[in-house]
């Protein structure tokens, strides 16, 4: 029988409030529901552009992060040991005057002495400027550990990346290739894409040695082994290549496929490309007479060049067939309408030789190296598989190609009656980024875009505003202190010369990170992973004080974390701390804390204002240019302050130029003054919309004092919709340019020259092979000669974190390295030792660390297990279920493992973080969190195999933390649960 | 025991898509956040931070390795059976279709003819005659859980009445111990005229990321539910037991892997610009190609 009383209309609270938010990194917009001033309710905004409504599981489950018990509730003063975890509480006042004292006496001495660094942080914005302002070398976020080899790849490619910075063409993608991402990366914007791809029925291919999530719902899982993408792109380009399946059009109006690319080896311009008087590149074009050029160039008749024939070529250039002697000329390679020519060999006016670089491209994959048959094997891949997927990419852009009546005008100012698309799409995450090759693996797909004509057409991947840039971008990390102690510029950049490098007069690094180094020169995110064994070590030099947000590098987000915690540890023969000072910023009780010096906690996400920045991760997506802001919804109920203000509050105490006023009063009240009043440049503030004194104008223009009230009322976030005629080919595209400019994100209507060809590359091989002013160590030549490479390459990991060096050590590994081109690939050395690779992702309840410990989201999954292949577990005589041993050089770890059949056979794995330090985040005594649950990070080494380098990718520094290999050994108990690690005997 | 109503027009109930679910659980916390603060609330949790944390969930997702039979194209019978297999999920080294991960939400089916509640012994469970929810009347529940075994669902949880950690972190105490819960189909959000229009369906259909979820009247043939069940081939869990649930499962589309279009042709006739050099090594074809900038 029906309730007596059943309460259909209960509001759902006595007030909403909207903000961002921050359980994970996608930066959703949100509705808290408040009742009696607490959180009753938080739901998607469906007014949102990021999530449109929808809302994940951590994004719902912020109400019990908030109120969890392991948030910090005042500033904490160390008492005991580090690690003992053992605080007296104090007032923030003496919190900051200590923290201030210390900043203070180092700066005076060198301000490098701070290592400033930030995790998953959305304020970048501020935070690099705050160590701008400090005059500190040695600052980062934590994408060195993350992504930045799909950032560098991206930028240095096309000027743009995948995710933040682009995303498919979800309306009008046929086909997604999705290349090594997990469930994550972002979360609620694919999720909401892929649900698109389905209802038209687009396929879905998902690469990726495990298949879940978003891989569970792709119509094709390839079970690539991992490390090996790179090599199946390239068997792809072999098989559009030798199949003709090219947008040779595309590529010569939007890519620098025609561009000579100088042939002179050992000479010091050799691989660059060839330039003109008026300093744009060259390219051979068919006579005139044959295609005439209703724009007449404007060059010398030298610079014009003399009608050339076609010369025969040598080293492996093709000599000219029958009917090919057509006659050419050497032009300005960006003229319009001329008929470039992409392969040959060609003589350049002043005599010296040159190719296209789309030969060079067309050379390096062409080769048998790359042949299906050659690459199966090796990748997991069945020749048919490659070939089919191959003909399927290229049937999709090409037969299923698409055309949009959207009229347009090139940067020649020709005009076009519609777009055509290529609706291939792709996407590809960390699964790509986290291995030591994934620089040019990432770059490898980016060429397979291009090569199917497919970055931002219709249909294809496209660029989020304000992106693209120019290939690379034009800012380079500052190198220099003023006089008032800040650095000329911002602490990190894209290197475009060996020249922007931050090394000393011997070629050695500066950073304590080795950023920008010889040994990691593109590493425009920094190596975070590298800052506490640097620091202890004093290289290159001792730090003072060791300055962490939000990086949990007591725990999960340390590679070898065991030995991560000691180092935090580590004294001198004196007695004191190998580093300082720590201070850290919380807002909770992490594996972290316990190591700090001075822990000064953080406010949750619903307690401050926060800036999501068109300077900094913008939630810009491809239609529209978007910035958000969060607001308090609800007051601290404890003795927490916003990092933000905090960090504002040290520049003033420290006077730092800009935030204090000349009596040394703070010149910005807290960070929501400085979201509003701060300008970067005249006219530019962290926030787009509602700017001028009557909010009136977008992007520039004078800080309005009711801005944020404005964000508030639209909902905390402002977009402005690029117009429809720049909606594609915005890297050629004057509607979009002209727009872009309007906006401040580009200085001129310049096209982007997407890069097929990485000629910054060459810049830094050529230092390496003894050209040019700024030149490697003699250590360093032949690593950086090897992984320059221009044209991207496929090698099997360089790191192979902490394996045994091969015999010989390292002299057969200079050896290996010393040799400049990439060879016939070989199995590596340890193949036998430790068969097995070993992999995490997070689970989407769960995407991003950060966040996940509550008493909601840890009833979904307390503990981890590891995911086995039934054929590898069964040929290890282990059973599912069991509890077994996970070894690699680091040491061992006994985990329960589980079959799992959508893994490929050669591939183990695991959700991450959800294993917890016995101790931490206020979680009882035999929390699953650590009693059974696991890290793989105390298997994964800090240092390659070569221990001079960090474990990372030779050209970006990105953390290799998927190329672990392991083994599976039994466990005489393995009926008994109970997991703890065994480290390696030294 | 308990009567039901005669059989209502309206059957409001839930489409879940397994073709789009990637199991990410948004629907199973937004599930527990509304209905923790709303009028079937709170939803106890017990041992929240300790060893065995566990609660009262509505609506909880599993995940299942799926082997797809041999030849994907046969027309087969879509039942639960068929979906989560029972061959062992291991196709290395034969020809069998890669495996699969199907993810299952599962929830109160509100059932036409559910013995969880013609078994109840107070009248606490309940289906409302007017739209079909099932419903229980906490007042009226004394938790002795004979409609939970009579469910064959796993729909029902019920919070002991001896919880390890009574204080809730939250600030609230959880009063709903020794009582029934339920999916409610978020009737006090469905009807509620304190939100907006929008905003009056379930709290697990506007969370899903993929928009699997979908809300709707079963028993009008031209709803838009209705629609996409005759599309898609909905269809209902076990439904042998004969209970008649209401909402539907729809199964997942067939994947277009290489088992199902390897015999189809994707490479067309080679273009006729590339007829007669393609014999020639690539490089030698495209010494003299005609491009335009």
């Amino acid at each position: 029988m029906p309730h007596a009383h059943l309460e259909l209309h209960r509001p759902t609270g006595d007030e909403v409030k909207t903000t961002t938010c921050y359980m994970c990194a996608c930066r959703c917009g949100i509705r808290v529901h408040l009742q009696n001033g607490r959180v009753r309710y938080i739901d998607g905004n469906p007014a949102h552009p990021v999530n449109q409504g929808v809302i994940c599981a951590k994004g719902a489950s912020g109400i019990m992060q908030h109120y969890s018990p392991a948030r910090l509730r005042k500033p904490l003063l160390r008492v005991g040991e580090r690690g003992a975890h053992e605080f007296r509480e104090i007032e923030w006042d003496a919190a900051l005057a200590l923290a201030a004292q210390w900043l203070g006496d180092l700066r005076a001495r060198n301000p490098d002495e701070l290592a400033f660094f930030t995790g998953r942080d959305q304020s970048q914005a501020l935070t690099a400027w705050w160590a701008q302002q400090f005059g500190t070398f040695n600052y980062a976020a934590h994408g060195g550990f993350c992504s930045v080899n799909m950032a560098a790849a991206g930028m240095y490619t096309f000027g743009g990346s995948f995710w933040e910075f682009g995303e498919p063409d979800w309306d009008r993608a046929r086909y997604l290739m999705l290349w090594g991402v997990a469930e994550d990366h972002d979360s609620n914007p694919i999720k909401l894409g892929l649900s698109q791809l389905k209802s038209r029925g687009a396929k879905i291919v998902a690469i990726n040695p495990v298949r879940t999530g978003y891989a569970s719902i792709a119509d094709e899982w390839v079970p690539v082994n991992p490390g090996t993408d790179g090599l199946l792109a390239g068997a792809l380009i072999h098989e559009l290549l030798t199949r003709d399946r090219v947008d040779f059009d595309y590529l010569v109006r939007y890519t620098n496929a025609h561009h000579l690319v100088i042939r002179a080896p050992g000479a010091a311009d050799d691989g660059l490309i060839a330039r003109g008087a008026n300093g744009k590149p060259l390219c051979a074009a068919r006579d005139p007479t044959q295609a005439p050029d209703p724009h007449p160039s404007p060059l010398s008749r030298r610079e014009r060049g003399e009608e050339i024939p076609l010369r025969p070529g040598d080293g492996g250039a093709p000599a000219p067939g029958e009917g090919t002697h057509a006659r050419c000329r050497i032009v300005d390679a960006t003229l319009p309408d001329i008929a470039p020519l992409i392969a040959g060999e060609y003589t350049l006016p002043d005599g010296r030789t040159a190719v296209p670089s789309f030969q060079l491209v067309a050379e390096r994959f062409l080769a048998g190296a790359y042949a299906p048959e050659a690459v199966s094997e090796r990748c997991g891949v069945p020749v048919a598989t490659i070939r089919r997927l191959a003909a399927e990419l290229a049937h999709t852009a090409f037969e299923e190609a698409i055309e949009l009546p959207i009229a347009w005008t090139d940067t020649h100012g020709r005009p076009h009656a519609s777009m055509v698309g290529r609706p291939v799409a792709m996407h590809a995450m960390r699964g790509i980024a986290a291995h030591a090759n994934g620089f040019h693996t990432c770059r490898t797909i980016h060429l397979l875009q291009l090569l199917l004509g497919a970055i931002d057409t219709p249909g294809s991947y496209r660029y989020h505003p304000p992106y693209p840039q120019p290939a690379p971008p034009g800012n380079q990390p500052a190198r220099t202190r003023k006089p008032d102690g800040s650095l000329d510029g911002g602490p990190l950049g894209y290197p475009q010369s060996p020249g922007d490098l931050l090394v000393d007069a011997d070629g050695r690094p500066r950073r304590l990170d080795h950023a920008f180094s010889w040994e990691f020169p593109l590493a425009a995110h920094g190596l975070l992973q590298s800052v506490i064994r640097n620091a202890v070590e004093g290289d290159p030099s001792r730090i003072d004080t060791l300055f962490l947000f939000m990086a949990n590098m007591g725990w999960n987000s340390a590679m070898d974390s065991a030995h991560t915690r000691e180092l935090l540890c580590a004294k001198d023969a004196a007695g004191a701390y190998r580093i300082p000072h720590i201070i850290y910023v919380d807002a909770y009780d992490s594996e972290t804390v316990a190591f700090a010096d001075l822990v000064l906690p953080d406010t949750t996400y619903l307690e401050r204002y926060d800036c999501i920045s068109l300077l900094d991760r913008p939630i810009s997506d491809a239609d529209h240019a978007a910035d958000a802001i969060r607001q308090p919804v609800v007051a601290p109920d404890r003795d927490v302050r916003p990092f933000q203000d905090v960090l504002l509050d040290l520049g003033a105490r420290l006077r730092l130029p800009h935030m204090a006023n000349a009596d040394g009063s703070p010149a910005y009240k807290n960070y929501a003054d400085y979201m509003v009043r701060h300008e970067r440049a005249p006219g530019i503030g962290l926030l787009a919309g509602w700017r001028g004194a009557d909010g009136s104008h977008t992007r520039t223009g004078a800080p309005n004092p009711a801005q944020l009230q404005r964000y508030i009322e639209h909902g905390c976030f402002f977009e402005t919709r690029v117009p429809e005629a720049g909606a594609y080919y915005r890297m050629a595209n004057r509607d979009y340019l002209a727009w872009a400019r309007s906006m401040g994100f580009v200085a001129s209507l310049e096209p982007v020259t997407l890069q097929l060809y990485c000629e910054t590359l060459q810049r830094f091989r050529l230092a390496a092979q003894g050209h040019g002013a700024v030149q490697p160590p003699a250590s360093e030549r032949a690593r950086v000669a090897r992984y320059f490479d221009p044209v991207p390459f496929w090698y099997p990991s360089p790191s192979d974190a902490g394996l045994p060096l091969p015999p010989g050590g390292g002299t057969n590994a200079r050896t290996r390295d010393a040799n400049p081109h990439p060879q016939p690939f070989s199995r590596e050395e340890s193949a036998e030792s430790y068969p097995l690779s070993a992999i995490t992702q997070r689970p989407m309840f769960m995407y991003h660390a950060w966040g996940s410990q509550n008493r909601w989201l840890r009833q979904i999954a307390a503990r981890n297990v590891l995911y086995v292949h039934p054929q590898t577990l069964a040929a290890h005589r282990i059973a599912s279920g069991d509890w077994a041993w996970l070894a690699s050089p680091r040491g061992r770890i006994r985990v329960e493992v589980r079959a799992h059949a959508a893994t490929a056979p050669g591939t183990v794995w695991t959700w991450n973080a959800i294993g917890k330090q016995r101790g931490a985040w206020k979680l009882g005594k035999r929390a699953p969190e650590f009693t059974e649950g696991f890290l793989l990070n105390h298997l994964i080494g800090e240092r390659a195999r070569d221990p001079r380098y960090a474990n990372g990718d030779p050209v970006t520094g990105q953390a290799a933390w998927f190329d672990l290999k392991v083994r599976l050994e039994p466990d005489p108990a393995p009926h008994t649960p109970g997991h703890r690690f065994e480290p390696a005997v030294a | 025991m308990t009567s039901l109503p005669a059989p209502a027009k309206k059957k409001l109930g839930l489409v879940i898509d397994l073709d789009t679910c990637v199991g990410c659980h948004a629907c199973a916390i937004a599930c527990k956040e509304w209905n923790d603060g709303g009028a079937f609330g709170p939803l106890a949790d017990d041992d929240p931070y300790g060893a065995d944390p566990h609660g009262v969930w509505f609506n909880r997702v599993h995940s299942y390795e799926v082997q797809p039979p041999a030849h994907a194209n046969a027309p087969r019978e879509v039942t639960l059976d068929s979906l989560m297999g029972t061959a062992p999920p291991d196709a290395a080294g034969t020809d069998m279709p890669a495996p699969q991960m199907v993810h299952f939400p599962r929830s109160c089916l509100h059932c036409e003819t559910p013995d969880c509640v013609t078994v109840c012994p107070t009248g606490a469970s309940y289906k409302r005659a007017e739209d079909g929810i099932v419903l229980v009347d906490e007042d009226k529940c004394i938790g002795c859980q004979l409609c939970a075994w009579a469910c064959p669902y796993g729909a029902r949880e019920i919070a002991l009445p001896h919880p390890k950690t009574p204080a809730s972190d939250t600030g609230r105490t959880d009063q709903k111990r020794g009582t029934m819960q339920k999916c409610t189909l978020c009737v006090d959000r469905i009807y509620n005229e304190t939100l907006d229009a929008c905003d009056r369906q379930p709290a697990c259909v506007l969370a899903c990321p993929t928009h699997a979820r979908l809300f709707g009247d079963l028993g009008d043939p031209d709803s838009n539910v209705s629609k996409v069940v005759a599309e898609r081939g909905g269809f209902a869990l076990m439904p042998e037991f004969g209970y008649q649930p209401v909402n539907r499962y729809l199964p997942p589309r067939p994947r277009r892997d290489g088992s199902t279009i390897a015999a189809t042709p994707t490479q067309p006739a080679p273009r006729a610009e590339t007829l007669d050099t393609e014999k020639l090594p690539p490089l030698l074809r495209w010494l003299d190609k005609a491009l335009s900038r």
